[in-house]
């Protein structure tokens, strides 16, 4: 009796100094935003910061684990898509509580999605469920069980999910009350922002201790990255969510222990020619651009290789697709980059008439071969990759002038007026599923940059694109999407209305105080284990 | 001539000879990358080693410096001009005049020349030459650097406008064109040749700026503003302080001017 009573003693001084440690320790993750969250509603998130504190607050049915890429159960047990893809059903949690305390059930997660596709909240994470004219409805089956269905079928719905953060029907705090693992405590506008750990958060280790571990979050604003690399590097933060190759480098040389390079994201540098009938340049000039042999010339003239070694200091890869080869199932492994053959190039270039002379490149009418390239002014490598093909096009007798320009005049001429020949800018991804991508490949849609907002498919291969992708979009059969997906890849490869350059690195640092890090390459690379991140001396408890 | 203004210009002379020169240190390009040695430090073959594309340092700052020395100088020239006239005018020609110059003046310097300028891009074809966009864009410097340049002088010019000897002047009959050519604008040549030289890096500076806009010196050509831009980088530098020779060429060039104006002016 009393051995037992020493036991129980024992015990509970264990726990009570384990959770005394825990209150007391006052753990403070620190990192900077590049800007101020535009919104802390999520419904409204549109930005990175914004995304950030999403990530950090919100509570979501399901999320994508982003080292597998595949879907995990959070708030929602399990789920089923039925219906052809027009219907969800969730099994949710019980006993969950927001922050603030109020419960948690179906009614909160019709709510939410009552909210998201309100068309008065311009939600751009409702945008992605709209697909089709007429309203969703929702049918709350039980507490914990609910349906939700959609006027037209949607490809990749559940991993749409991972973005929904679960609100509050009947708290008066309304986007304030979380279910994620921090709740936002205080907002110093242009300054900082500050999460304390969500005392209701629902998810605990294996060995029962409630996530997360580290207790605050500060969120400094900080624009300028020196100044970010020398506060990381000084321990006054804990970690560089993204760093360019030129970051990298200097951080790697001063503390090699700091970075991580999670191999190939998927980002891609890009290059496109106009191809829009209306547009004011002069009918050689669009003879050239709608050819795929000119394409395809320029594509095989320029280095790739070099592009990845000078500019990105190798921290990136000759890209092939539009879908990156980090992107594990939907990139089609039977392509391969296009080599870098200038030779090649110039009997490409004969066959549609062109012709060098004296280092010149003239076509058939005689029209030298000058055409310019518009990118974005202030990003310094892409400026670099420019003047890098300037001088690998100059080597088959091309001229070509490298433009600058601020974004929304360089938007204007892309989106409006068409004044422009050819483009050089980067594509940011953060969906696996190329469903998202619609709005690119459609010839009818308005980010089909080459040729945009067209009635009928300008060329055959553009109505097969077209049919492709419907068809994908229109079956939940994942291997007839992949094949689909892989032809549509082959098609571009084939007729490169993009000329794919690189695929950069997912590069990241952080310090030696911050434990459990397992940097990927899809965003957010270092902190998507939020929850089970330690600083310091929590190490040792965590494991 | 004293000698500090004799060292002043010969600096300036040299530094525009060793610019026409290029060719004296290097048969390279200005544009040509050597791929496989980018960012390198100095070397017998490279003497201020290579950019990050691995161009060569040395032949980019004498090529930018041709393009900047010629060009900066010509738009202060342009501007002081300008200034000279305006304000000389408005200081000189009585209250009216004054005050409707000096509104000009201020409207000038109140307008949003951002947006002037990205319609002037705007106007300018995607295709132009990187010579071609270099002088229309100093050509705009100079023509819009005008107004606070002016509203000095107009002060100096009233000043001088109500003198002992323009009043002498006036009562021996001389006419006003002739009073303001022969009399007022001689006397404001310090503070001219003063603003003169204070225009030089800020032309040089907003060309580095106006890459921002599709405008400036485009690649490429290189300048010294574009040169400087690299600077921006401060923790690198230390790991490679060649890159300041542009800057310190620039302080140095500025100085020679700033002293050989000086000078000259402590003899008028």
């Amino acid at each position: 009796m009393k051995v037992r009573a020493i036991r129980c003693l024992a015990c509970l001084a264990c726990v009570l100094a384990s959770s005394i440690v825990y209150a007391q320790s006052g753990s403070l993750l620190r990192f900077c935003l590049r800007s101020e969250p535009k919104t802390l509603n999520p419904l409204l998130v549109a930005d990175d910061a914004s995304e950030t504190v999403r990530y950090f607050t919100g509570g979501v049915l399901m999320r994508l684990n982003r080292s597998t890429q595949r879907l995990e159960p959070e708030l929602a047990t399990s789920w089923k898509i039925s219906d052809g893809g027009r219907t969800i059903s969730f099994k949710l949690r019980q006993n969950l509580y927001f922050s603030d305390g109020a419960d948690f059930s179906s009614a909160d997660v019709a709510y939410t999605m009552k909210m998201l596709m309100d068309p008065s909240v311009h939600s751009p994470t409702g945008d992605e469920f709209r697909s089709g004219e007429g309203k969703i409805s929702t049918r709350i089956i039980g507490k914990a069980q609910i349906a939700i269905t959609f006027p037209a079928p949607i490809v990749g719905l559940d991993k749409l999910f991972d973005e929904v953060a679960i609100m509050s029907a009947t708290s008066p705090l309304k986007e304030r009350a979380v279910l994620g693992p921090y709740r936002v405590a205080d907002v110093k506008p242009g300054s900082y922002l500050l999460l304390t750990r969500n005392t209701n958060y629902w998810k605990h280790d294996a060995a029962g201790r409630q996530l997360p571990y580290i207790d605050s979050v500060r969120l400094d604003i900080q624009q300028n990255r020196d100044m970010e690399m020398f506060r990381l590097i000084h321990g006054e933060i804990d970690f560089i969510n993204s760093l360019d190759a030129e970051y990298y480098d200097r951080l790697r040389a001063q503390a090699p222990s700091m970075v991580n390079d999670a191999g190939t994201s998927l980002d891609a540098e890009q290059m496109w020619f106009n191809q829009v009938a209306s547009s004011p340049l002069p009918a050689y000039k669009k003879a050239w651009f709608t050819s795929v042999n000119f394409r395809r010339a320029v594509s095989l003239s320029i280095n790739r290789e070099d592009i990845s070694r000078v500019v990105f200091r190798g921290y990136a890869r000759p890209a092939v697709s539009w879908i990156s080869p980090a992107n594990k199932f939907w990139f089609n492994t039977n392509l391969r980059p296009r080599p870098f053959d200038q030779k090649a190039a110039l009997r490409l270039l004969e066959q549609d008439g062109f012709h060098l002379k004296n280092g010149v490149l003239y076509d058939k009418a005689q029209h030298a071969v000058e055409f310019s390239v518009l990118t974005n002014s202030g990003n310094k490598a892409r400026e670099e990759v420019a003047i890098m093909i300037q001088q690998d096009l100059s080597s088959i007798g091309m001229r070509l002038n490298v433009v600058t320009l601020d974004f929304p005049s360089l938007i204007e001429r892309i989106t409006r007026t068409f004044n422009y020949e050819s483009c050089l800018l980067g594509l940011t991804n953060n969906d696996l599923d190329p469903n998202t991508q619609m709005n690119v490949w459609l010839s009818s849609a308005e980010n089909h940059q080459w040729n945009p907002n067209q009635k009928t498919p300008a060329t055959l291969w553009e109505a097969e694109i077209d049919n492709l992708m419907r068809a994908q979009a229109s079956t939940l059969d994942i291997k007839k999407r992949k094949q689909a997906v892989d032809r549509v890849q082959q098609i571009v490869w084939d007729q490169e209305p993009f000329i794919y350059l690189v695929n950069k690195d997912a590069l990241s640092a952080f310090s030696n105080n911050l434990h459990n890090v397992h940097p990927v390459a899809l965003r957010p690379q270092v902190y998507w284990n939020v929850d089970q991140l330690t600083v310091g001396t929590q190490l040792a408890r965590s494991r | 001539m004293k000698r500090v203004q004799q060292v002043a210009i010969s600096f300036i002379l040299l530094v525009a000879a060793l610019s026409l020169l290029p060719q004296v240190f290097s048969t390279m390009s200005y544009a040509q990358q050597f791929r496989d040695i980018p960012d390198a430090a100095p070397s017998h073959q490279h003497l201020l080693g290579t950019d990050d594309l691995g161009r060569d340092r040395l032949v980019r700052l004498l090529y930018g410096t041709r393009v900047s020395l010629l060009l900066a100088p010509s738009a202060a020239l342009l501007s002081t001009v300008m200034a000279g006239m305006i304000g000389g005018a408005a200081g000189f020609a009585g209250h009216r005049v004054e005050k409707l110059v000096m509104a000009i003046a201020d409207l000038f310097l109140s307008m949003p020349w951002l947006f002037l300028l990205i319609i002037v891009r705007a106007l300018l074809p995607l295709n132009i030459a990187p010579m071609e966009s270099a002088a229309v864009t100093f050509i705009l410097l100079g023509g819009l650097g005008w107004a606070a340049t002016a509203r000095v002088i107009c002060v100096d010019s009233k000043s001088l406008a109500g003198s002992d000897f323009v009043l002498l002047a006036r009562a021996s009959g001389v006419d006003g064109w002739h009073l303001f050519v022969s009399h007022i604008l001689p006397n404001l040549r310090p503070l001219l040749l003063a603003q003169f030289v204070i225009l030089i890096p800020v032309f040089i500076l907003a060309e580095a700026n106006l890459g921002m806009l599709g405008l400036g010196v485009v690649e490429p050509l290189p300048s010294w503003g574009g040169l400087l831009r690299e600077i921006e980088n401060i923790p690198s530098l230390s790991m490679r302080p060649w890159q300041f020779v542009p800057f310190a060429l620039l302080v140095a060039v500025v100085s020679s001017f700033h002293l050989a104006v000086k000078r000259q002016e402590s003899t008028i």
